[in-house]
Formats: structure tokens, sequence, C-alpha cells
């Protein structure tokens, strides 16, 4: 009797987490070439995260007295956070600026802003000497330090992105009381994240104002903290607009006889990424006037930092500019690229580039440091493509009437 | 909305402003001398035989291994590491007067030390008598001290499942009892002083100014960092024994205060603002409400 009830109406288990699939079924349609190359990155990954904690951080990277911090604080950590800003970027445009109409990515820009820092601490972990001790944060006053601003931001911001996560996940659950409870309290949730966001995107930053003799004049200004805050701003603005895209490709399916005009909005995202993205621009001449470094222009340093400035700043807001103006979707989208990669550039310039440019002896990281980093994307990857091909993310609940 | 130039100096003027809020303060002027009462080391390095009679004390006292019995050290430049917390090295350059000059390096115990105010457990801390110590059982690992430090100074154990920051602990146990640091006990030629660093300023400044056709007219340590409790006089350029005037005067942790004064303006002001936006945003759309259904409605 069982057998037959379980063979005409699927199981609770084959319908949430097998898609409808029977087990034989659901292993076969995970047998695809991009799965086999995720398969094998977290392979060596995971093994690789067991071994930097049996033997140490320096048997796995290349950190060394003068360069204390690599790859998983520079990528994993400065980079990880700034490229999840979108969660709050969106939630602010939808809940509190009322702008409606970005409704439909609200909730992939808070998934992505969730795994963004559940990656980051992850990497944090692999990175800290003594992980179990991360705790004292909250039993030690350390208020002089940035990093206690840092650690209590992303703790409590990390637990904000979990309840305005919920809401999805309460609702795929079927659990009505709990996702109603949550609802309501977005609005709370959304200012909460706002405030957290300002703060510790912008710590980050202040992170390095304490080493002024480590990195280079045109890279480091006591206004750190403000280009911090708004580099993570036109993050969450391009992050948006370009995974969006890449969902609307890969997630196809999802979308079909839910329309939603993905390029409006790109064009709509893009106004507003062109305006902060050339403030910012003239900002950072600002702190480059401040910091009385306009003869440090020149060698290496001062072309590298023309390439970051002119490629990846100016250029994307001129490129958004362009694209609003012009609505041309592929101008957005290509600016959409050009500022991840610009966010990107600019936190690895500072922890990586800059800092230490007088040292005689450099840092690259070790192979074990980019494959660890590389597993932790690919998780994050997979995770999101699990939950949207599951719960109501990137498309509304079928069947639920909302 | 139409992108026109005054949006965009809307925007540069607003965010612009922003960064105003925070601007750094300096620290109001402080008592004449910072630390005067704390315990602190006068090193001349012009009575300095490089004998390395303190790395040696240094090991025994803090069980690390010896160190290298070899002359040869002094043909390079030598660091402090987890398990060498003091070395003695040469200056490249000789002196006016002829000779060899020697400088031994360790943490210079700032008045407000960097390494320290970065420790977000505080397992780094500045102690009342003047040693900066660490306490391994508070420590994560983040190694901001590294990063924080100046001089450089903090360790790392890369190698151990366990590691600890390590450096010079001042001998704070052997302070409390009353004893000096060990390398200052064993010091032959009284190259090291120890005593408060107010007297000790005064001492520095009666040999430097005294002396002026022998001394470097500067007490390295007076000002640097905000002011050290190791203070070095010299007659050879400070540089030459791996004491780096780009340190600056400034002390540390108040370069982080403005960007510190942030949050309690934003948790304070933040949550108002936002929610009369949102105020201000729902009745807009309650007004130019036309009956048409909302794209976004169907996600909600």
């Amino acid at each position: 009797m069982a057998h037959v009830t379980a063979a005409t109406a699927p199981s609770w288990f084959q319908d949430k987490i097998l898609l409808g699939m029977s087990l034989r079924q659901y292993l076969r349609s995970l047998l695809t070439p991009l799965n086999g190359l995720a398969f094998a990155i977290c392979a060596v990954g995971l093994p690789l995260i067991v071994y930097r904690f049996a033997a140490g951080l320096g048997a796995t990277t290349n950190l060394s007295q003068t360069q204390p911090w690599g790859l998983w604080i520079g990528f994993d950590m400065m980079t990880g956070i700034a490229l999840a800003a979108g969660g709050f970027t969106i939630g602010a445009t939808v809940e509190l600026f009322g702008l409606d109409e970005y409704h439909p990515i609200e909730r992939p820009a808070i998934l992505t802003g969730f795994l963004g820092y559940v990656l980051a601490v992850l990497g944090l972990i692999c990175d800290l000497g003594r992980p179990w001790n991360m705790v004292q944060v909250m039993v030690r006053n350390g208020t002089a330090s940035v990093l206690f601003e840092v650690a209590w931001c992303v703790m409590c911001y990390t637990s904000v992105l979990a309840l305005e996560f919920a809401v999805p996940f309460f609702e795929w659950l079927g659990w009505k009381k709990a996702h109603g409870a949550l609802k309501k309290a977005l609005l709370a949730l959304t200012v909460l994240s706002v405030m957290f966001s300002t703060m510790h995107q912008s710590a980050l930053g202040s992170l390095y104002i304490i080493a002024p003799g480590k990195i280079h004049p045109l890279w480091y200004s006591p206004w750190i903290f403000v280009f911090f805050f708004i580099t993570a701003i036109i993050a969450g603005i391009s992050m948006v607009i370009f995974e969006g895209a890449i969902s609307h490709i890969t997630f196809h399916k999802l979308f079909q006889g839910h329309h939603v005009d993905f390029d409006k909005l790109s064009i709509g995202l893009a106004k507003a990424g062109a305006l902060v993205t050339f403030a910012y621009f003239f900002l950072r001449l600002q702190g480059v006037a401040d910091a009385h470094a306009w003869g440090e222009i020149k060698g290496f340093y001062g072309a590298w930092w023309l390439v970051e400035m002119l490629g990846f700043v100016l250029l994307p807001s001129l490129l958004y500019a362009y694209g609003a103006r012009n609505r041309s979707v592929k101008a957005v989208r290509l600016a959409a690229t050009l500022g991840v990669a610009g966010v990107v550039l600019n936190r690895l310039n500072i922890s990586l580039v800059a800092y230490n440019w007088n040292q005689a002896q450099r840092y690259l990281p070790s192979w074990m440091e980019i494959w660890v980093s590389l597993t932790l994307v690919t998780l994050g990857v997979l995770s999101f493509r699990w939950i949207v091909n599951r719960m109501p993310v990137l498309r509304p609940m079928a069947g639920s009437g909302h | 909305m139409k992108m026109s130039r005054r949006g965009f100096l809307r925007v540069a003027g607003f965010t612009g402003s922003m960064g105003l809020v925070g601007l750094p303060r300096r620290a109001l002027g402080a008592a004449a001398v910072p630390g005067e009462d704390e315990n602190s080391v006068l090193v001349d390095t012009t009575l300095c035989l490089g004998c390395r009679g303190c790395e040696a004390a240094c090991a025994e006292a803090n069980h690390l291994p010896d160190p290298p019995d070899d002359e040869k050290v002094f043909q390079g430049r030598r660091q402090t590491g987890p398990q060498v917390f003091t070395v003695v090295n040469r200056s490249p350059v000789a002196p006016k007067a002829g000779g060899e000059r020697f400088a031994k390096t360790q943490c210079m115990h700032c008045v407000e030390p960097a390494c320290a105010s970065a420790c977000p457990v505080r397992a780094l801390d500045k102690k009342p008598g003047g040693p900066v110590a660490y306490d391994p059982s508070r420590c994560m690992g983040c190694r901001y001290c590294m990063v924080a430090c100046p001089f450089g100074i903090p360790k790392y154990e890369y190698a151990s499942r366990v590691p600890r920051v390590r450096k010079c602990t001042f001998c704070a146990e052997r302070q409390a009892q009353g004893q000096t640091p060990a390398c200052v006990s064993v010091c032959p030629s009284g190259a090291l002083t120890m005593g408060k660093r107010g007297e000790l300023l005064a001492e520095a400044r009666r040999r430097v100014y005294g002396n002026p056709d022998k001394y470097v007219q500067h007490v390295y340590g007076e000002h640097e960092a905000g002011g050290t409790n190791w203070l070095y006089i010299s007659d050879v350029p400070f540089e030459q024994l791996g004491l780096s005037p780009s340190v600056g005067d400034q002390s540390y942790p108040t370069l982080v205060k403005g960007a510190l004064g942030v949050p309690p303006f934003v948790m304070t002001l933040w949550p108002p603002l936002l929610m009369g936006l949102y105020a201000f945003s729902h009745r807009r759309k309650e007004a130019g409400e036309s009956g048409e259904p909302d794209a976004g409605e169907t996600h909600r």
C-alpha cells in the first residue's frame, strides 16, 4: 500500500530534495561536465583544508613574518564580503526606498550575500591560527581595535542575512507561521542590514589605516573607510547585474512562465551604478590630492594604479552611463563585469600588491592557498544552484498563491 | 531619473561630505612626558661592545634556543624571530670617532602600542609598568598585530599547529619580582640602563645635547610612534642601526580614532534616517497608487 502511494505521489524528500525525480534519475542528472569539474576541485580542496589544520599555516601557505595576511584574507575575506554587498544594497532599494520593481532580484541578492558571508567566515577560520579562540571576541572588550568592530558586525550581519534568507526557506518548507512572522520583520532586518554593512564594509578598509608605512601612498588614505563603503555599493550593484545575467542564462528554465524584464532592471541599476562609480572616481583622486601623492604616479605602482583607476573605475562608470542612456544592456553588462573585476582588483591591490610594496621579499600565494579559495568559491556556486533549484528565490513558489 | 551633471555633483558632494563626519582628530596634548613613570631602557649605542651577552641572557630567560656562537652573524642584518626575541646588529658605517657600532633590536614597548590597540581580544595588552605582554590563551591568531606594528616586531609560529605570537616580553615576570630584564642585567658595558621613562629621557638628553660633537642630536623613541619605552642614542645615523625614521611621530592607536568614531553615529543615525526614508517612499507610493497591479508583488 505504502509502495503504491509512493509511486503515485512523490514523497516529501523526493519532491523537495530530488526535484521530483527518483534517486536514480536524480543521481544521473548530476553527471554533467561542470559537476565533474566542481567535484574535482572539491575532492582536492576539502582534504587541503583538513591538511591545513593538521600541518599548520606554514606548511600550506606562503605567509611570512613580513606578510601576515595573504590570499585568504585579501580574497576570501576582503573581496568576498565586498561582493556580497548586493544583499543590503538591493534590500534597501526595495524595502526602504520603495522601488518595488526591483523586488524579483532581492532574494537572489540576499542569498548571494548570505553565501558570501558564510564562505568568507569559512576562509577566515582557515586563516586564523587559533580559530577556537574566536569566541574571545565576545568576552574581551578590544574596543580600540578596528578588527573588533569588523568581527562583531560580521557576526551580527551574517545572522541578519540568515534571518532574511529564512523568508524563502520557510516558504519552501511550507512553515506559514514562521514565514509570515519573518516577512513582517523584513523591514527591521533591512534597516539592521544597512546599519551593519555601513559599519563593517567601511571598517574592512579602516583595518589598514594603522599601517601607513606598509601600503603604497597611492592606495593608503586615512579616508580608506569611505572608499571601502562606496566600493561595496558599486560591488553590490555590479554583482546583481552580473549575476542576474548569468542566472538568466543558466537557470532559464526557472524563468519560464514568469517573466521579469531583467534587462529593464539592469538599465535602472546602471543609472545608480554610473553615479556612484563616477563619484568614487573623483573621491579617489581627492584621496591622492589629500596625501600629496601625485608624484607617486610613476613606475610600476603608478602604472598599476592607473590601470585600476582608468580601466576598472572610470571605464565602467562611463559604460554604465552610456548603457543607461542608450538602453544598451550589453554595455551595462560589460560595465557590471568590469565593476566586479574592479572591486576584486582594488581589494587585492590594497591587501596584497600595494601592501609591503617597499619590501624586497614579495608574497605570492601558494597553490594550496589558491586551491582552497577556489574550493570555497565552488562550494558557493554549488550551494547557490542547489538552493535556487528548490527554493523560491529566482521565482515564486509554484502554486503557493504568493 | 535622468542623469545630469547636477546629479553627478550631488552624489559627489554627498559622498564627500560623509567622509568629513569621521575627520581624524589630533589627540589632545597629553602629559609632558607620556609614560614617564613606566619602566624603560636607554640604549647608548656608543657604549655597546657587540658582545651579544644580551642575546644569550634573553634566550636563557625565555627558554629559547641558544644564539649562534659565531662572529659571522654580523655580516648581514638579522631580524628577530619566533625563537629569537633580540638580536644585535652591526652598523655598516663606522662613526667619526672610529671603531664599530652595534645596536640591539627587540620590541620597543611603545607607550601607546599599535599591536595592543589592534588586538580584538586584548591578547596583547599594555601593562601598567610598561611591558606589552601577550596571553596566548586569548589569542585567536588573526595576526593583525603584525600588520599594525610599525617596527615589524611580533613574529608568528607558522610551523606550529597551535601557533603563538612571539616577541620580547620585557621580562615582565622578572620585573614583577623587582629584577631588571635579563638583557639589562648582563650588559657589561653600561650600554643598557634601566629606569623610569621620564628620568631616562632626561639622562638621554643630557648625554646627547651635552656632547653635540659626538651624538646625533636625537633621542630615538622619544617621539617615534608616539613614544616608546626603549630609547636609543647614537653617534651614527639611526637608519644604520635599523631604526627607521619612517615610523613617524604619531601615536598609532590615534590613527584609527576617527574611523572608530563612525559606528556610534551610524548606530544612532541610520535607523531613524532609514525608517524616515521608508515612511517617505511608502507615503509617496500610497499617494501615487493607480490601481495598476504591482509587478513585484507577485514575488512577495
